[in-house]
């Protein structure tokens, strides 16, 4: 999230009328809801928002290319038990002290349902889909090095995101719920850009969105601004005092939009300047 | 009409005439699966759609289409059906006996019948299996279906958690979350009729996104590098060896070793694809993904020598990428693949006068084919016209891949299959 989310606060989401009822179904239905969409589409704040929403404690499990299915489950320390057999006092012999419950472990013990946020899941191995399948079919799961059950004791509301960085495997599909977030039109930026700035002036929000569309609109981009940099533009707007005239003639604070040198670079022999 | 549907999905009768709705998804390519289907059939019966089309059209989505790709083909399907629904009668007559059916059949028998399904059937529904209707073994699916899901999870206790939404309901402002973009009271079928996700459509279109996606299947994993990597199995050989003094042993971690060439056709016909040609390419050379990425142009075929740049200007000798480019350099060529047949067979064919060379297009091209273990080519231009000429003298040499999201994969599959 970017930095001034912290200061500002995000009070509000903006959700589609077919979010909404992805979101619904997937409660009602106790699947998996899977999300995809372009990045800064507000895959990740969904599932904080809903958390929020429902009163709901979060845990985010967030995965990167090395996760294993199985970190999710729990992790055996055999390091720290080694340890304990040459140096410590402890009780060695005590598996359980060295079992560490993972997030979806974490989700499954809790005494009030939780809200599991799989973030990016796409990062993954190809496999690491269908090695969640079980656990998160029959909500429980067995630690061999202790023969305990771990068995959830209310079904999480389980939202998984992805970037669509690979394609997921069918029989993991076919389980889950899914939506696509499109990227918003203006019409609904404008009500982001809201919720995020209530103050902001008319004209200064046009104008800001009638520039960010036609960056976006560049083909050649090697990364197109999202929501996040539109957002960071404009407080950079508000912060400087850029009136919507100036605006208009100049393309200010490209930088904050385009992240890439390359980019930027092009921008400058372009008109949209 | 509709209101009738929607309410009464449960019951058999409905059930059975709400099924048309499968079969013409899957008629327009929406990889549905039986379970799935089934899932829908237990959202209505918890009354989910909430006697709105509206609702439907999003709720039998989310549960039915799994990739935006064919959200495009959901509406087309979802608009047939129900501009047909007025007329079943007819809608019925189309459909019984056709492929789609009885291929529908097949899966479900397939289903009924594998025992990796956990499903025990009695002597008597076995025997009768074959001889049913489609809506009766639908509706032997769905009882052993929810069996099964009993067995696993506690059967409906989780489902319908009393009303458990972060969104209240439609038209109301609860805690934080509000609906926005959408104007409401708008006809689904007119939302179907839109057709506002062709543009998602993967056999149609690609964006730089796509591209890379399926780019980055472009890989062969082997270790090079630096010894970063912690080998754990050797840490516990070392450490148990070392009387269990912790020892640790590092390996080289595993990079993507495909080196990729791109040969791109570049000018006359290849004009209105430049575009997708110059997406290709950012895809491509965004990607810090390959070993070693180099790309060249050429127009309409390849002859003593490509260019480093588009404007044909600069020169690259024909024999010295041979020798600058081994056999193990993956080659994606991307053309039009149409032209004169002459510019292919003729000594001096070529079309543009900086390429008139003594040797024919075609041996180039086979001798390409014979450098490389790998080449593809990528064609712009629909499947349909691949019969004509040049077209089909080139095809002969390489695979050919429409330039397509579809195309693209079996491309990449191609390319990293053995040869
Ligand atoms: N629908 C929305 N309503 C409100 N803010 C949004 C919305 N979508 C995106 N944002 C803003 O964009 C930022 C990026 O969203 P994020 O959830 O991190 O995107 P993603 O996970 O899809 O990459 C959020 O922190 C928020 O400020
Ligand atoms: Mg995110």
């Amino acid at each position: 999230m970017s930095t001034f989310n912290k200061f500002f606060g995000t009070e509000k989401y903006i959700a589609s009328e077919s979010l909404r009822n992805a979101v619904n179904v997937a409660i009602a239905l106790g699947r998996p809801l899977l999300v995809k969409g372009e990045p800064g589409t507000g895959k990740t704040l969904l599932a904080h928002s809903i958390a929020k929403a429902l009163g709901k404690r979060l845990i985010v499990w967030n995965i990167k290319s090395t996760t294993k299915a199985k970190d999710g489950l729990y992790v055996y320390d055999t390091v720290q038990r080694l340890n304990d057999s040459r140096f410590g006092d402890r009780d060695i012999s005590d598996i359980k002290q060295y079992i560490r419950l993972g997030k979806l472990g974490e989700a499954f013990v809790s005494d009030e349902q939780v809200v599991l946020l799989i973030d990016e899941i796409d990062k993954a191995d190809l496999e690491f889909p269908n090695d969640l399948l079980n656990e998160l079919d029959e909500m429980s799961f067995y630690i061999h090095e202790t023969g305990e059950t771990i068995k959830a004791k209310h079904r999480p509301i389980v939202i998984i995101t992805s970037n669509s960085e690979k394609e997921l495997p069918d029989a993991f599909l076919r389980r889950c719920i899914f939506h696509y977030i499109e990227f918003p039109d203006r019409e609904m930026m404008e009500e982001i850009v809201r919720v995020h700035f209530p103050g902001i002036e008319e004209n200064l929000l046009k104008e800001a969105l009638k520039k960010f569309y036609r960056l976006r609109k560049i083909e050649s981009l090697k990364k197109k601004p999202s929501t996040s940099e539109l957002l960071d533009w404009i407080q950079v707007l508000l912060a400087s005092g850029v009136s919507h005239h100036r605006l208009k003639s100049e393309l200010v604070f490209p930088g904050v939009l385009l992240k890439n040198e390359a980019d930027l670079a092009q921008l400058r022999g372009s008109e949209v300047l | 009409m509709r209101q009738i549907w929607l309410n009464c999905a449960g019951a058999r009768c409905c059930e059975e005439m709400f099924t048309d709705f499968f079969y013409i998804l899957r008629e327009k390519g929406v990889p549905v699966s039986i379970t799935e289907w089934m899932t829908l059939m237990e959202a209505l019966d918890k009354g989910l759609a909430d006697s709105s089309l509206e609702r439907f059209y999003y709720l039998a989505r989310s549960i039915l289409v799994k990739s935006e790709s064919y959200y495009d083909h959901y509406d087309l399907a979802f608009e047939e059906y129900f501009r047909k629904v007025g007329d079943l009668s007819q809608l019925r007559e189309e459909l019984p006996g056709s492929k789609l059916v009885l291929e529908i059949r097949e899966e479900l028998l397939r289903w009924l019948n594998d025992p990796i399904n956990g499903i025990n059937l009695s002597e008597e529904e076995i025997e009768k299996l074959p001889r049913m209707e489609l809506y009766e073994l639908l509706d032997l699916f769905r009882r052993r279906l929810a069996e099964q899901t009993g067995r696993h999870d506690g059967g409906n206790k989780w489902i319908g958690t009393g009303g458990t939404s972060p969104f209240g309901n439609a038209g109301q402002n609860p805690a934080g979350i509000r609906v926005g973009g959408v104007s409401r009271g708008r006809s689904a079928i007119r939302m179907a009729h839109q057709r506002r996700y062709q543009n998602l459509r993967s056999d149609l279109t690609l964006d730089v996104r796509q591209i890379k996606v399926a780019l980055k299947r472009l890989r062969l994993l082997a270790r090079s590098g630096p010894e970063d990597e912690l080998d754990l199995e050797e840490t516990i050989d070392a450490t148990c060896k070392n009387a269990g003094e912790i020892e640790l042993v590092f390996t080289k971690s595993r990079k993507n070793i495909i080196k990729l060439l791109l040969l791109i056709d570049v000018g006359g016909s290849m004009t209105p694809y430049a575009q997708l040609c110059s997406r290709l390419f950012s895809a491509a050379n965004s990607l810090s993904h390959f070993k070693d990425f180099r790309y060249f142009y050429f127009h309409n075929c390849i002859y003593d020598h490509l260019y480093t740049d588009m404007a044909r200007r600069k020169k690259f000798g024909i024999r010295e990428f041979f020798r600058t480019f081994d056999r193990e350099y993956r080659v994606i060529i991307v053309g039009d693949a149409w032209m004169a047949p002459s510019e292919l067979t003729n000594r001096y064919g070529a079309i543009d006068y900086e390429d008139v060379s003594e040797t024919p297009g075609i041996v180039r091209l086979r001798e390409i084919r014979e450098h490389f273990d790998h080449v593809v080519w990528l064609n712009p231009e629909k499947r349909d016209i691949w019969e004509r000429k040049s077209i089909a003298m080139i095809r002969e040499i390489f695979p050919m891949f429409e330039l397509t999201l579809d195309g693209l994969d079996e491309a990449v599959r191609e390319l990293v299959g053995r040869r």
